[in-house]
């Protein structure tokens, strides 16, 4: 037993060798020095205080951590840290106040073309850019709260900033405040997973040219307008919140020229339009709920082979919105709160198809001024004898088997 | 005046119609509420009241009313009596009877089950609207002697802003669509005190389609509190000036 204690201590006294400590009552004062002074495995450990040391590189292989978050600051005027070398972790900092350029994007946290690199439990405030990962792999960003205060577009930054990049894993973020909350160009089989995204300039989540990734039990809530996905295939898009998206141009998720991917278990609550396609093609839409959207769905005419099935769509304005007459997509096994039909053969599905595109639906798209009659008895009127006789909304808009009661989702 | 107030409520009370509308409301509205557990076919059946019904119910009612009350009316007016506080006493007696009927029949399941804005909202604006078709029904009953004529003029009053006036105005929309008249239908619906209550109710219940398009253009003038007193002024406005104008008529008519 004793003997075991003596290697426990041994061991630990040459684990205490390695960390050089930072502090305002140690005898390193400065992080750069630290750095400096620091070889490849060692750990840097930040004690509380407030650090204005410019752009801090780092540029081995280390483990940096902050212990009861000290505060990087960059004085509005550098980029806060960058790291130029594999496998650092950067752990319990505030990094506070990057600089703001237009040509380059000075961030608080960015990763210039290197490898797993591991950045978590750090708060980021009031930074143009948050975290950058520019060319990197295998890096896992986790349990970050990432806050600005942007006003306008052009004047800020993206919270989560990746490029070019693959296998990144982003855990349990939560951004707000930027332009985009979270920023995705050409990256490649990545996870984004239990972030919670409000409050941003334009997109909670915006996505582009990065396939084969997955995004899962995210919170998208009251961004500008929403999130788009774009240019994108084989998306998996599972249980995450679509909610209060509000104004024009703002849709719960926003899909454009996206290929044979999932959008499954999700909720689409509050929004102007729940979910906008554009040249999509061959998507699964299945499983989500649609609650109290203006719009549930707009499929323009340019989407292909697209499958609805299996959703609830309850106390929407509008369940669908479409731009033509060309309906190339299938409806099956939804539940509509507007189904009017019946039931004889008690089977839970209706004997009746329903035709989820409303005339008025049609009018707003083609004179959006039309609105102002909305829930006029007249537009009722019409809106009926339409449903009795399809002659401006196209005939093949349909749901050939709308169930009776909705979805336990 | 609180005595012939009196007299007319109770006349009212005692005459059936008025006991059998506030039991249709009532029915309509407990039904629509308790046919799904959210509240959201309920609030478009009482929309659809408030849009419909009590317009044409208020202003029928009050105007053959007032044609059957011809006898009691001239003898009023042999008493020492002033003519305004006359007819000021029968609409107020019409209006808190039709009033009190809406909010008994649609307003206390409205509160029971909607106790948010949008069923304050309906209630109000429910209230304001029956208001409105009274003072009509009285401008209506005092420009003709002749009662077939005066309730003719009623019904095609309220065929008029229920129906006609939205064909109207989606007429317009379409004739006029590569224009931008979003701002000009605004003060276009000034003219019509259902389009009015309607936007209203609307801004509540479907708030997220209203803000996307120009529905953010009526968002930005009917929700702000400025619009919303305006839209509310403009409703009392139409109750006032066509109680107004048959007053004038009243007092210088030649019985």
């Amino acid at each position: 037993m004793k003997k075991l204690l003596y290697i426990f201590l041994f061991f630990s006294s040459f684990l205490h060798a390695n960390v050089i400590e930072v502090g305002a009552n140690k005898p390193i004062k400065s992080i750069k020095i630290a750095i400096s002074l620091a070889k490849i495995g060692d750990t840097i450990l930040v004690h509380k205080g407030v650090y204005r040391e410019g752009n801090i590189v780092i540029d081995k292989r280390i483990v940096f951590l902050g212990k009861g978050y000290p505060v990087l600051d960059g004085q509005k005027k550098y980029e806060v840290l960058s790291i130029k070398a594999d496998s650092v972790v950067v752990q319990g900092f505030k990094v506070i106040k990057s600089g703001y350029a237009s040509l380059e994007d000075p961030c608080a946290i960015k990763v210039y073309n290197k490898n797993h690199v591991v950045i978590q439990n750090n708060i980021l405030d009031d930074n143009f850019f948050g975290i950058y990962i520019q060319n990197g792999k295998n890096c896992l960003i986790k349990n970050n709260i990432i806050v600005a205060y942007g006003k306008e577009e052009q004047q800020i930054g993206n919270g989560i900033h990746c490029w070019k990049s693959e296998n990144l894993q982003i855990i349990a973020n939560t951004i707000s405040g930027h332009r985009d909350g979270i920023y995705f160009e050409f990256v490649t089989n990545s996870i984004i997973w239990r972030n919670i995204s409000t409050n941003n300039i334009r997109y909670g989540l915006h996505f582009m040219f990065s396939n084969d990734d997955a995004y899962i039990t995210n919170i998208f809530k009251n961004n500008g307008a929403g999130v788009a996905v774009m240019f994108t295939k084989n998306v998996k898009m599972f249980n995450n919140y679509f909610e209060e998206n509000w104004g024009d141009g703002a849709y719960g998720l926003f899909l454009k020229e996206i290929t044979d991917s999932h959008i499954i278990g999700n909720k689409f609550s509050k929004n102007t339009s729940g979910i906008h396609m554009e040249g999509t093609n061959r998507i699964r839409v299945e499983k989500n709920v649609f609650e109290a959207n203006g719009w549930a769905m707009k499929i323009q005419a340019s989407c292909v082979d697209n499958e609805i099935v299996n959703n609830n769509f309850i106390g929407n304005t509008f369940d669908m919105g479409t731009n033509g007459s060309l309906v190339l997509n299938k409806f099956d096994t939804n539940y509509w709160d507007k189904y009017e039909g019946y039931d004889l053969d008690k089977n839970g599905v209706g004997d009746v198809p329903y035709h989820p595109l409303s005339l008025f639906a049609v009018l707003v798209e083609n004179n959006p001024s039309a609105m102002l009659l909305f829930r006029s008895f007249m537009i009722t009127l019409l809106d009926k004898s339409e449903k009795v006789l399809p002659s401006i909304t196209p005939d093949n808009f349909i749901d050939n088997s709308p169930l009776m009661h909705s979805l336990p989702l | 005046m609180n005595r012939i107030i009196k007299i007319i409520f109770l006349d009212i009370l005692k005459n059936k119609i008025i006991l059998a509308y506030t039991l249709i409301l009532a029915i309509l509205s407990w039904s629509s509420f308790g046919l799904e557990d959210n509240s959201a076919k309920g609030l478009l059946t009482i929309l659809n009241i408030i849009l419909f019904t009590v317009p044409l119910v208020s202003i029928l009612f009050a105007t053959i009313y007032l044609y059957n009350s011809t006898e009691f009316i001239e003898l009023l007016l042999s008493q020492p009596i002033k003519r305004k506080k006359i007819w000021l006493s029968l609409f107020l007696g019409l209006s808190l009877a039709m009033v009190l009927a809406f909010f008994i029949g649609a307003g206390i399941p409205l509160l029971i089950n909607a106790p948010d804005s949008v069923g304050i909202m309906m209630l109000v604006i429910g209230c304001l609207i029956t208001l409105v078709f009274v003072a009509l029904a009285f401008l209506s009953s005092i420009l003709t002697r002749d009662k077939a004529k005066g309730i003719g003029i009623a019904i095609m009053g309220w065929l008029y802003f229920a129906l006609l006036f939205d064909g109207l105005i989606l007429y317009l929309l379409f004739q006029f669509s590569d224009y931008p008249i979003e701002k000009a239908m605004i003060v276009v619906t000034a003219f019509s005190p259902i389009d009015l209550a309607r936007i209203q109710i609307l801004l509540h219940l479907d708030v997220s389609a209203m803000m996307g398009y120009t529905g953010a253009i009526f968002k930005d003038f009917f929700g702000t509190s400025l619009g919303l007193l305006l839209s509310f002024s403009l409703l009392c406005l139409w109750i006032i000036i066509p109680f107004f104008i048959s007053l004038i008529k009243f007092k210088n008519k030649d019985l």
